[in-house]
């Protein structure tokens, strides 16, 4: 009925966040780290895209299946007021799952992205700088 | 149907992209995430439907798969937006300019 308008909610909120938080990396000088790891802007940006991603193919399928039109309330369920109950239901149950569930499986792929960058640094790290005196 | 489309493309985009990788030019990552974030969320969805409704787990008749050929099309069409908006070779730039 409407469950991706969840998912969509939250893309909303990450992408304001990283666009704040890559503000404030390239006012802490951001573009020097950029080639050694992963900025926590990289890291939602992988969450936004995954989210705006499937936000976008799933309003395809509720307007394929004339769940949602292109006309106020825009949602056909909000015409009939029967319908409404059902609708927020559907929205608490299967899209807030779907949002934890990307979320999750979103925070599985940063954990693996840092433990591969940490075992990747040290190799940087073993090089020495020889100054010349 | 449009589940297990949308998962296809996503295994397919996603080798592509770690074939070409480190290298993403042409914004494979996108659109690999894209069908993640769809196949992630239409998985909760037959999940939750198939354990409250029963029924059938995957619906396979023809407008599903008309709807699994739209589905990829439209995500298709948003990473060559993207893509052509981005111009990470520079094409457009040098066209517009003459």
């Amino acid at each position: 009925m409407a469950c991706f308008i969840v998912p969509a909610g939250e893309a909303i909120v990450t992408s304001v966040v990283q666009k704040v938080i890559e503000k404030r990396e390239k006012k802490a000088g951001g573009a020097k780290n950029k080639n050694i790891g992963l900025t926590w802007s990289r890291r939602l940006g992988w969450l936004n895209k995954l989210l705006w991603g499937g936000t976008i193919l799933l309003a395809l399928e509720h307007i394929w299946h004339g769940e949602v039109v292109p006309w106020p309330p825009f949602l056909t369920a909000m015409e009939n007021p029967a319908e409404v109950a059902p609708m927020l239901h559907e929205m608490a149950t299967v899209g807030v799952a779907m949002a934890i569930f990307v979320t999750v499986v979103w925070a599985i792929i940063v954990m693996i992205a840092e433990i591969k960058a940490r075992v990747a640094v040290p190799e940087v790290k073993v090089k020495p700088v020889r100054g010349e005196t | 149907m449009w589940l297990i489309m949308t998962a296809l493309a996503a295994v397919i985009t996603t080798v592509i992209w770690y074939i070409k990788a480190p290298n993403d030019k042409y914004k494979l990552g996108l659109l690999s995430l894209i069908f993640w974030g769809a196949t992630l969320m239409w998985l909760v969805d037959h999940v939750m439907a198939y354990l409250t409704e029963g029924g059938e787990f995957l619906e396979i008749n023809l407008d599903a798969t008309l709807l699994g050929l739209s589905v990829i099309t439209l995500a298709l069409l948003v990473w060559v937006i993207v893509l052509l908006i981005s111009d990470p070779k520079g094409i457009l730039k040098r066209v517009l300019r003459g």
